[in-house]
Order: structure tokens, then sequence, then C-alpha cells
């Protein structure tokens, strides 16, 4: 048996194996996927030397806790949490050495939702079209982690030097969202004081948000249109309104082809924040050209 | 064909939405497409993603420059139809093939033949990985979906909804009218192509157990 590998010891609300997704099969119906917080992933990958394309562990509200089987070298960025080494405090959003044995416990995120895990070498898992992610909506890359899940590392070729890099702290998510949005394609399937209604009044992040879409709760948008429009493509980012008039906006697992009119496209430099704002955060949305 | 220009939307910071007429002027514009990038001649694109009536460009970095070449694009022919079809065998066994008999108003014999009689054509995917919307039954055999969706349908069930006929390449929640089951394995990953059916692919039903007149 390998030892270079990581033991899941506590496998957390929902903890799955990330990177920046899987590019170019949209086509046959394949989600992207990938890190919702993709900053995040790729600042703590450089942190312990890794490429930023290196997959990592994204935890969701609770945290997790791994053994390595050789020591490693970790870094935990992402949601702001409690990081300890066999009990010990040690830093999160920089590079820790977790001894051979140990037990790196990454506690309850204090703000924000998701933690990100980069672990010297990479998870190495096997890669499905081109990604190690795991894709909820289509069941691809590994499963959701469970305790006693062996996740393999690549092996840890890093040189540069670890610890820190030149980016400024992540001050934590804000109290309120603001999503920058940019009206259509299909603004013309709802009326102009729905229009209004998006940009003007309160939203409020729903509990049923999770890696394909942030559900919204506030005003239900008024179409102008009734009818069905026929399926097309989606986007990341897209605000897509059901029939109850809810704007969701799609995440990295959103389906890659959907019946409900796009009103909107969040841009996708605030989707990161997007995936870090617990239920219950203010939303507002602000019109871009 | 009408020669209307494609109406191209934005979708965001990198992406066009491109409405086409229909589902032939679609096939043609989005086969264009495909010769483009081939040809090294379409500006760098992330995804091309085809629909009923509409192409989708997905990481596009000058969307607004390639809208307004698309719309001086003569609209391309439709793919030549060379090679063979895909042949999908099928049990025409499925829960609801009696109902979309009666749909159609022919015998469930009747409606095995016409099903298996049709070429189709994958139109595009989407749904679930491999999960083809096909093309190809005349417009008077659409059917409805159910009016409650089942909560599991099984993989490899052949299906029709609206104008579409589709296989799930696995189980899931659907709505769709059962018609058959296929062994075909439309998804896997370990295999290149992970999916049988692609879109633009052209795909005959044969029904598995049934001799047909010049068959074997």
């Amino acid at each position: 048996m390998t030892d270079r590998a990581v033991v899941v010891v506590r496998a957390g609300a929902l903890t799955t194996v990330q990177d920046l997704g899987r590019s170019g099969y949209a086509h046959l119906g394949v989600p992207r996927s990938g890190a919702l917080d993709p900053a995040a992933v790729r600042l703590v990958n450089r942190l312990v030397g890794n490429p930023e394309t290196a997959a990592v562990l994204e935890t969701t509200v609770d945290g997790c806790a791994l053994r390595p089987r050789r020591t490693v070298t970790v870094a935990v960025g992402g949601a702001p949490c409690p990081v300890r080494v066999d009990g010990h405090p040690a830093a999160w959003g920089t590079a820790v050495r977790v001894p051979a044995g140990s037990v790196l416990e990454i506690g309850a995120a204090t703000r924000g939702l998701r933690a990100y895990v980069a672990i010297g070498g990479g998870v190495d898992v096997a890669p499905v079209l081109g990604s190690r992610s795991t894709d909820l909506l289509s069941g691809l890359g590994p499963p959701p982690a469970a305790e006693e899940t062996v996740l393999p590392l690549g092996p840890d070729t890093a040189t540069a030097v670890r610890g820190s890099v030149d980016a400024p702290p992540w001050p934590g998510p804000s109290d309120e969202l603001v999503l920058r949005v940019r009206f259509g394609p299909r603004d013309d399937w709802f009326t102009a004081a729905a229009l209004r209604t998006l940009v003007t009044r309160a939203y409020r992040v729903s509990s049923a948000s999770n890696r394909i879409g942030l559900r919204l709760e506030g005003p239900a948008l008024e179409r102008a249109l009734r009818g069905e429009l026929a399926s097309e493509g989606m986007v990341l980012g897209a605000v897509q309104v059901p029939p109850d008039g809810r704007p969701v906006v799609f995440l990295a697992d959103h389906p890659t082809t959907g019946g409900y009119p796009v009103v909107g496209v969040v841009r996708e430099a605030d989707l990161g924040a997007a995936a870090q704002a617990v239920p219950g955060t203010p939303v507002r949305f602000t019109p871009v050209r | 064909m009408r020669t209307t220009a494609p109406r191209a939307l934005r979708v965001g910071e990198r992406a066009l939405l491109v409405e086409l007429a229909g589902g032939e002027e679609t096939e043609a514009f989005h086969a264009e497409l495909l010769r483009r990038r081939a040809a090294g001649t379409l500006p760098a694109v992330r995804e091309i993603v085809p629909a009923a009536r509409t192409v989708l460009l997905d990481g596009v970095a000058d969307p607004d420059r390639l809208a307004a070449e698309l719309s001086d694009w003569e609209p391309g022919p439709l793919p030549a139809r060379v090679g063979g079809a895909v042949e999908i065998p099928v049990r025409y066994d499925g829960p609801d093939l009696a109902e979309v008999a009666a749909l159609w108003g022919v015998s469930v014999e009747a409606a095995v033949r016409i099903h298996t009689a049709a070429e189709f054509r994958v139109a595009f995917c989407g749904f679930a990985p491999g999960f083809g919307y096909l093309t190809g039954l005349d417009e008077r055999y659409g059917v409805p979906r159910r009016a409650t969706p089942r909560t599991a349908v099984p993989a490899g069930s052949v299906a029709l909804a609206g104008p579409y006929t589709g296989v799930y390449p696995r189980s899931s929640p659907g709505g769709w009218q059962l018609i058959g089951t296929t062994d075909a394995v439309l998804w896997d990953t370990g295999r290149e192509p992970a999916a049988l059916l692609a879109p633009g692919t052209r795909v005959r039903f044969a029904a598995e157990g049934v001799v047909t007149g010049g068959g074997r």
C-alpha cells in the first residue's frame, strides 16, 4: 500500500475533490464542475507549491479531518476556520507541515461556507474527461468523501519557497452579497417591472442552495411572455428564473442546457463570493453593461 | 432554406447565444461552426453547445466582434449524410408504449414500425452526460411528457417527449414516455469517445427479436 495518500477521518457535511473543472464537453451534457471558489483553490495550491490546476478538497460548513500516511505540506483557505494538527492550533491561509500519522482537523467555518485544503502533490484520483472534480449533478468524478476514504496524492514536486505568496489576505465574505449582473439573453421574457425588481429589491440566500445553484428568496420576477422556451445552452453565472419566479444563479455543477429563461448573467468574478454566502445572507443585484 | 441571418444575443461577459429559425438551420449553423473551428478560422471558443433552436458559444474573448462576424456568414448546407447510422437495438417493452400507440392512433405493432423506420439525428445533448435529444419522427408523432414524472427511470430506457426520442444513459428521475429498453451503453467515461451519441450523430432503432423483411 502506498503511503502517498491521506485518509479521511471525518468527512464533514460535504467534502469533495475539486480542481478547476471540466472544459470542452458541455455539448455532451457534461457540466463544467470544479471548485466553486477557484481563486481560493489557486491560492492554496500556490501556498503548498502545487500547480494551480492540482486537485484540492472542498469542504462545506463544518470542515473535515484527514490523516496523511506520509508527512505532507498542506494549506487551508477559502472560508476562514480553525486548523489543528493533533489538537494543536495551526495556521489558516499558510503552508503547514503535517507529520505522517497526525490528524489535520479543519474546523467549522467561522465565516463563509467552503474551505479548501491543498495538499503537496495534489489529490491524485483518476481524472475523468480531464478533471478530478466531483460533479454532483451528473455523478462524474470521485464520490463525496466518506469516513475511511483513502485519497491518493501525487508526487510532491514543489520547488518554490512555500509558506507565503504575494496575495492579500482575504477579508472573508462581506455581510451583503453584491452580484453584478448583465441583462440577457432572455430579459425580454420579463416585464419591465420584473427587471427593476431584480436590481432594486433585496434577496436572500436560500438554504436550498448547493453546488448547482445559488437559490434566492425574495420577490418573484413576473414574466411578460408565457409559453415555453425551447431548451438552450446555459452558462456559469446564468440567473435562471423557474416558474415560481425566484431567481437561481447557476454555479459550477449547473446543467448544460435548460428551458427556463435566463434574465441575466452574473460576473464570473463575483461567483466565488456567492459560493461563500451562508443561507440568509442579503443579496443585491447591480446592473452592469 | 430561409436565409435569415442568425441573431446573436450576448450572454454575460464571455458568451453568445445564436438564435436560428428552426432545427435544420440550427444543425447547419452548428456544422458550419465545427467546420470553421477545424479549419482554424473560428476564434478560440471554450464550448459550442447546440440546442433546439440555438447554439451557445461560451468562453469567447470578444463576443461582440464574433457576433458581428457571424452576421456575414452564408448559411452553410446541412452536413452531408455520409457513413452509417449508429444502430441501437431496442426491446419495445416500455410501460408507456400502449399509451403512445393510442396517442398516435395506431396499434402497438404499427408504433414500433414507425419508430424503427425513422432515421434520427442527435440534435443536441443535455439533461445528463450522453443524453441526446434525437429528432427524426414526423411532427404528428409528438407526445406530451407524462403529467407526473417517474422518480426513477431505468438506464437504457428509450423514451419520447415532444418531438424528441432519447435514451436514458443512467437511472434518473424522468418525465418522458417510456417505449422500450436497450442494452447499448450510452455513456462510459472509460471509453473513447465516452458518449455513443454526440450532436450530429445519425441513429436508427432496431426492434430486437423482430425479424424484418430483408434483414437478418
